[in-house]
């Protein structure tokens, strides 16, 4: 069952013409990684799936973005609740300045939530998703900032699985992190796809290859190749996504 | 482009050619050994026969180093793992080599066999087996396809020269009660005649798969692609 699906999608800067005619169909569950060079539309296309670009002005978009059967472009999405839907996890981890805890309940606590019993037994579950909860369990009260880089990119990831979103987006997740932290972030991916689905964008080959099921490879704008991540890294279709992947690209 | 992973594929390439080619040599001199009885070039055989062992070492090394420092995807991991697979094919090839060649130690052949020789069509099977080594590797130096797929038909071939020398061979021996084990001897060379084409057929099939990502092994009709795997050949 497809959970997302992009139609003819065009997308803006001002004048700058970013994507252009995508359509791509994202099965439910499944790890999706989007590949390509620098600036060639990979990150922001993901941001549009949580209408992240919204934020910046004179961004303008055509075409269709439906996640679980609804264009979230339209009029009537309330975007606060397609963006509760949509996690999403960044670059470089960015905690709140508060404790380990109240990182995590935050979004409990946004959306209304007041049940101390509920938001912290929902608090353990999300560390213990983000494979924390017996690094952390005995100082959640001290201040996010102590963690080290990957431990505070898997409190972010567990910020995000707190409201239980359906789908979770990464930009380049691990690319800050050391080999060790990314293998831990690398199968917490793995792992998060059992409940939810996970789009990925990465710089790094070896990595779409582990963690993705399908990926897609973008170019100048548009996207050149969408196919099983196997397919993808053993016999791609297409020349451009194998000089890429091979590193013979320009 | 990256220069240094060209750089690293390219010296796989050279080394796995000049592996080719020592083998080549080892089976042209063993074939002329045996025709022409030459016990010189039987020591070169034997001789050499610890190069191409050698070389399999070192070429094995120098793919797992590229694959473990570089990581191939796509076309450049086709190229590594076929590349490996050539590499152990070929050695084997030289060992068909050795054997064949040590044939005129082992038996003590003379001009006197000459003439079971060309019953048996000694030498235009060496040929067809040196043809076959020959059209793989132009194959993969062109990277044709359809030139490395020729591969296949020719390997019949082989096999018809194979079975009618198995027929003459044993009429020889009715009728030659004191050759037999010279009679053995040579289906053995036959034999390894025989197994050298189905090598060079693994090498036709390898240079396919890393060409065009095509997989032959199994399939009864390697020539037409749109033929399906056949586990029962």
């Amino acid at each position: 069952m497809d959970k997302i699906e992009a139609k003819n999608v065009d997308f803006y800067y001002g004048d700058f013409h970013a994507l252009k005619g995508i359509n791509i169909t994202i099965p439910n569950n499944q790890v999706v990684a989007f590949i390509g060079p620098s600036g060639c539309g990979k990150s922001t296309f993901l941001r549009l799936f949580n209408r992240m670009n919204d934020l910046i002005p004179g961004t303008r978009l055509t075409g269709e973005i439906i996640i679980d059967g609804q264009n979230i472009y339209d009029k009537s999405v309330d975007v606060d609740r397609l963006r509760r839907n949509v996690g999403m996890v960044f670059q470089r981890p960015n905690p709140f300045p508060k404790s380990i805890f109240e990182n995590v309940a935050y979004g409990l606590r946004v959306n209304g939530i007041k049940d101390k019993d509920f938001i912290a037994e929902r608090v353990e579950t999300a560390l213990k998703g983000a494979a924390l909860w017996n690094e952390v369990k005995d100082k959640l009260k001290e201040s996010a900032y102590a963690l080290s880089g990957g431990q505070q990119q898997r409190l972010c990831i567990a910020r995000a699985m707190a409201v239980e979103p359906s789908v979770l987006l990464m930009d380049e997740p691990a690319s800050a992190l050391d080999p060790i932290s990314t293998a831990k972030i690398e199968e917490l991916i793995c792992e998060l796809s059992e409940q939810t689905t996970v789009i990925i964008v990465t710089h790094s080959m070896q990595q779409a290859a582990r963690v993705s099921n399908k990926t897609a490879f973008f170019y100048l704008g548009e996207m050149v190749e969408y196919d099983n991540t196997k397919k993808i890294f053993t016999h791609p279709s297409k020349e451009a996504t194998q000089n890429y992947i091979t590193g013979r690209f320009g | 482009m990256v220069k240094f992973v060209e750089n690293e594929l390219q010296a796989i390439r050279d080394e796995v050619n000049d592996m080719w080619k020592l083998v080549y040599q080892q089976l042209s001199d063993a074939c002329k050994a045996v025709l022409n009885v030459d016990y010189y070039l039987v020591d070169r055989v034997v001789a050499r026969e610890r190069r191409v062992n050698a070389f399999e070492l070192k070429i094995d090394s120098d793919i797992e180093d590229f694959i473990a420092l570089y990581n191939p995807v796509a076309v450049d991991l086709r190229f590594s793992l076929a590349m490996l697979k050539i590499n152990n094919n070929l050695e084997r090839i030289g060992d068909y080599a050795d054997s064949i060649a040590r044939l005129v130690v082992r038996t003590e052949l003379s001009d006197a066999h000459k003439q079971l020789f060309a019953q048996l069509k000694l030498q235009e099977t060496f040929d067809a087996v040196l043809k076959m080594l020959r059209t793989t590797y132009d194959a993969l130096q062109s990277q044709d396809i359809v030139m490395a797929k020729s591969v296949f038909e020719d390997d019949d071939m082989l096999d018809v020269l194979n079975r009618e020398a198995i027929d003459v061979l044993a009429e020889y021996a009715k009728q030659h009660p004191d050759s037999i084990k010279l009679c053995l001897e040579l289906a053995a060379v036959f034999r390894k005649l025989e197994r050298a084409g189905d090598h060079i057929n693994n090498l036709s099939e390898e240079t396919v798969f890393y060409i065009d990502a095509e997989v032959l092994k199994h399939r009864k009709n390697k020539v037409d692609s749109t033929s399906q795997t056949d586990n029962a050949e």
